[in-house]
């Protein structure tokens, strides 16, 4: 059974508190003995507590499989794509350089290349994946376009990323925030102590209208 | 003498902490378990509902339970690793004995004779000094089942006054406010009503790290259009997003209260036909709060004046308002204070008992809320009762079979406890879910105390640091191993559900308890068969007491997914019986209650609830020139408490293996501190070694270590044993402090490893 087409998996790094759940219930699953597939970093502990969390963004037309000399990745029919394919591996490490969201690892004792498969196991029988079902500031969230659109007015699901030349559109969204709150923030104590916020936030730009498919602009209307 | 048998290292070798892994069964998600068992987390006051994994009498994983409402599946951390406690190498499956000629300093005992061991002691210390100089330590971990039992067995058995519990580091201080201002100690509202609020100020709580769910419903609030404060010397994860950040001064937050409700009262930002129909007190509050100008509260406070009157504008002008606080507020001298100034910040409003308005604390032990309401604090009696009113203990006196003249009167704080253990006057004691050794302050002077004791028994399911002292070890029960309620952090009463049976000789902690009341001859009243038992009586017990039980049972708490009390099993108005479906949400207009009889919503005899003066009082041993710093200390997400559990759970451990300390870059620069440098940080009562986390996000002028590791990793060395006149809470949260770049590293380094 396929995942359900309606539902997709959304990361909302606004909301990581980097409690590390989702990496803790990721190591729960044996499909990959113990190890976890969520990359989840501070920004730059030194000054902010932000950390974010990354899963495998399964990209409509994954690069990881696209270089894979020996054609071990497969992207299943409702999106997912799915780690590499024991038999066929050669763990060449070429998708774990080739990924611009620097997902794939090679694990050498194994020789074989692991990532994070949706929870496969569970999404494929009508299941959360186990960090979206655990995460506990819901910063990963599986679901309806409607029921995060509902539930996060604040920002917008993005799936279009590029990187250099290279446009790349994705199965998993991340949630940017349409605009700035209503205060600037403080990124450092001693700014809030004499009340001088600055803002922090990386500017993000949208991508150019034009782009191809004929999607229609999820950035329309987005103030950034 | 409780002084350590053996080295220490020694009894680490055999008792741990050891760190668990997932191995053999635990490891695969396609060991299919045998059943799925319904239950919660035992960690904190959340109590998230999840399902354990039960294959052949061990836990072998978990399963979201996503209908359970509270949290729907979210775990934290610790949720998730929770079940790597079970089948683990140091669980103590036997009873022990001191004996120094062991090479761990114990050695097992048939359990009946740990038993008899234990009752002919306590016996022989009551024929000599009386029975009051036996004391019992108990826990806000423990099921209210226990914590019940615990009260009635200092109570009837031992016959002696001296009982408190940990909650007395955790709870106290809000309990006290809520008794002075509204009659009830409770919060007031379930957390689903956050959503859709005006605005929410978080009042000293890391929600992120410490009660993670509630991080969701506070976004939540936010992202449907809540303004979030959040005051706090740290930015926390829930302060980096917030919309007005306050970065208190440690030990300033009375004054801040006082600022921020003086700019209220100065722009007419209060609600008088609310504070003149149903609180009395204001005007001694107002007459008290002139003197916090917005320049003296910025200068006291430190938070900047612009800051103040934006949080003034905002809860002032709200239509609908949350107040959360926690230990950040509590843990001070002035905890009590601290907490009645968010009260009348609440009260001044006029939004309590709505729909999309409350108040509330956020529990810190598993069972914060159930275990402060039945009767093992020390001057307290089940439901709530006060166990210094004649007619409370005429009442209980009937429930237990006892002449009231035999119930003893009200005991001492659990530190002061040990100041009578230290001063000869107690020279026994049973302690239970409770790891003094860590997480009292000042805890060199606990260790002395407790090496004083003539007699130590410990009730554990691991030989905690404290535990190391004890003549007998009495083998309990994890949570997974036995059933029965805890209320969690909403006032919500849920079921603990069985998992396993107990390994060994190891058994239900109220079997322990049970058992020494036999083998001390008094058995009365210790016959109970099953938890469920237990909790027949406690309904009794708490009938017409304020924090009342009587309509609760197992079989509503699974129908309902737990019930909020107050829950009547007579209808407090006409006295009839009466289904009762328990009360989610205090105060609401027009609400009876059997204290005010319908005079109003709140719990004392005019239904009117009180404001306090809020009197702000610098902390005890405060910023001096010799300790120009304040230290402040607290938890981080992966471990709970002293670490008896979390830092015997591998993953939790390697997550945050050491303790550091937190400081500022400009701090750091001024005394040629590096990132990952080794620093001592002294204050009056000692010093202790740890390594330096550089990072921006606290204030200058305060230093951050969290409270989990024993000996001289603990962040407990330092802290001051001042506590609040009322509450008897411990200032954990500020004293005067030093720092400076450590010669090398410290000798443990090279010896224990991080979680020992």
């Amino acid at each position: 059974m396929p995942k359900p087409e309606s539902l997709h998996f959304f990361i909302d790094p606004n909301r990581c508190i980097g409690c590390q759940a989702c990496v803790h219930a990721c190591t729960e699953c044996e499909t990959h003995r113990g190890d976890s597939m969520i990359h989840l970093e501070y920004v730059n502990r030194a000054e902010s507590v932000q950390t974010v969390p990354v899963v495998c963004m399964h990209c409509h037309q994954p690069t990881c499989a696209e270089v894979c000399p020996a054609d071990a990745i497969k992207r299943t029919g409702d999106g997912v794509v799915q780690s590499a394919r024991k038999p066929r591996c050669i763990a060449c490490g070429n998708c774990v350089l080739a990924c611009p969201f620097g997902v794939p690892e090679v694990y050498e004792d194994r020789q074989i290349m692991m990532k994070c498969d949706m929870c496969y196991d569970r999404s494929s029988v009508g299941k959360k994946p186990m960090c979206t079902t655990v995460c506990p500031s819901q910063a990963l969230f599986f679901g309806t376009l409607e029921q995060i659109e509902a539930l996060r007015p604040m920002s917008v699901p993005v799936n279009r990323f590029q990187f250099g030349r290279q446009r790349v559109s994705t199965e998993v969204f991340m949630m940017m925030p349409k605009a700035r709150t209503a205060r600037d923030p403080y990124v450092d104590v001693t700014a809030a102590m004499n009340d001088q916020p600055r803002a922090r936030a990386i500017p993000l730009r949208p991508i150019p209208s034009g782009s191809p498919a004929g999607d229609p602009d999820p950035f329309a209307g987005i103030e950034v | 003498m409780a002084t350590l048998p053996v080295d220490e290292l020694r009894i680490i070798d055999r008792f741990g902490p050891h760190t668990s892994a997932m191995a053999g069964v635990r490891l695969s998600t396609s060991t299919e378990p045998d059943r799925l068992v319904k239950t919660h987390c035992c960690f904190c006051g959340q109590q998230c509902g999840v399902q354990l994994k039960v294959r052949n009498n061990e836990v072998i994983g978990f399963e979201p339970w996503e209908e359970f409402p509270f949290n729907r599946g979210m775990l934290c951390p610790k949720g998730v690793k929770r079940y790597l406690q079970g089948a683990h190498q140091d669980r103590l499956t036997a009873a022990l004995g001191r004996d120094a000629s062991s090479p761990s300093g114990f050695s097992p005992l048939p359990y009946e004779e740990a038993i008899a061991r234990t009752a002919a002691a306590i016996a022989r210390v009551q024929e000599t000094h009386g029975p009051s100089a036996v004391g019992v330590l108990s826990g806000a971990s423990l099921t209210t089942e226990k914590t019940y039992l615990l009260g009635k067995f200092a109570r009837v058995c031992l016959r002696t006054p001296f009982i408190d519990y940990n909650g007395r580091l955790c709870m106290v201080s809000a309990g006290a406010a809520n008794k002075k201002a509204f009659g009830i100690d409770r919060t007031t509202n379930p957390w689903s009503d956050m959503v859709g609020t005006d605005v929410i100020w978080v009042a000293g709580s890391n929600v992120a790290e410490c009660s993670p769910i509630t991080t969701n419903y506070i976004w939540q609030a936010r992202e449907q259009g809540a303004k979030v404060i959040v005051q706090d010397p740290r930015i926390t994860p829930v302060a980096r997003t917030c919309d007005l950040y306050l970065p208190v001064k440690p030990g300033r937050d009375a004054a801040l209260f006082a600022g921020v409700l003086q700019q209220m009262i100065e722009r007419g930002w209060i609600d008088r036909d609310f504070i003149d129909t149903h609180t009395v007190g204001f005007d001694d509050v107002a007459a008290y709060c002139r003197q916090w100008t917005l320049a003296r509260t910025a200068d006291v406070a430190g938070v900047p004046a612009r800051s103040i009157e934006q949080a003034a504008e905002w809860w002032g002008t709200a239509k609908t308002s949350f107040l959360f606080h926690a230990r950040g507020i509590e843990h001070h001298s002035t905890g009590v204070e601290n907490a009645l100034g968010t009260i009348n910040l609440v009260l001044a409003t006029g939004r309590i008992g709505k729909a999309k308005s409350g108040y509330g604390t956020i529990t810190g032990q598993a069972n914060g809320q159930g275990g402060r309401e039945h009767g093992q604090k020390c001057d307290q009696l089940p439901g709530w009762r006060d166990i210094s009113n004649p007619e409370h203990r005429r009442y209980m006196a009937g429930v237990w079979g006892v002449d009231e003249k035999d119930i003893p009167g009200p005991g001492v704080d659990a530190f002061e406890l040990f100041r009578k253990i230290d001063r000869g006057e107690i020279k026994a004691l049973v302690s239970i879910c409770f790891n003094p050794k860590v997480s009292l302050p000042d805890n060199l002077f606990v260790t002395r105390a407790l090496e004083k004791l003539e007699f130590y028994a410990a009730i554990d399911f691991f030989l905690n640091e404290s535990a190391r002292h004890a003549d007998i070890v009495l083998p309990g029960s994890l949570q997974e191993e036995d059933e029965g309620t805890v209320t969690q952090v909403e006032g919500r009463v849920i079921r603990i559900n069985k998992a396993v049976d107990s390994p060994g000789d190891a058994r239900q902690d109220w079997r322990i308890v049970q058992d020494l009341a036999r083998a001390l001859g008094r058995p009365h009243g210790f016959t109970f068969g099953s938890p469920r038992e237990i909790f027949e009586e406690l309904r009794v017990a708490s009938k017409g007491g304020v924090a009342d039980y009587s309509g609760i049972t197992y079989e509503k708490i699974e129908q309902q997914m737990g019930v909020f009390w107050p829950c009547y099993s007579e209808d407090p108005e006409t006295g009839r019986p009466v289904e009762h479906d328990g009360t989610p949400r205090l105060f609401e207009p027009g609400s009876y209650n059997p204290v005010a009889k319908g005079k109003g919503p709140f719990y004392f005899p005019d239904g009117r609830a009180r404001f306090n003066v809020a009197t702000y009082r610098p902390p005890v041993d405060d910023a001096s020139d010799d300790y120009p710093l304040f230290l402040t200390t607290g938890r981080v997400v992966s471990h709970f408490l002293s670490g008896t559990q979390t830092r015997r759970i591998g993953p939790l451990e390697h997550q945050y293996p050491e303790p550091r300390i937190e400081l500022h870059p400009r701090l750091a620069s001024k005394l040629g501190i590096g990132d990952g440098d080794w620093a001592t940080a002294e204050t009056r009562r000692g010093g202790i070694t740890l390594r330096a986390m550089v990072v921006t996000t606290i204030r200058p002028d305060t230093i951050f270590i969290p409270y989990h590791w024993p000996g001289e990793k603990s962040a407990n060395r330092l802290t001051v044993a001042a506590q609040d006149p009322i509450s008897k809470i411990p200032q954990y949260k500020v004293c005067g402090c030093r720092l400076r770049k450590a010669d090398g590293p410290p000798a443990y380094a090279a010896i224990l490893e991080p979680q020992q």
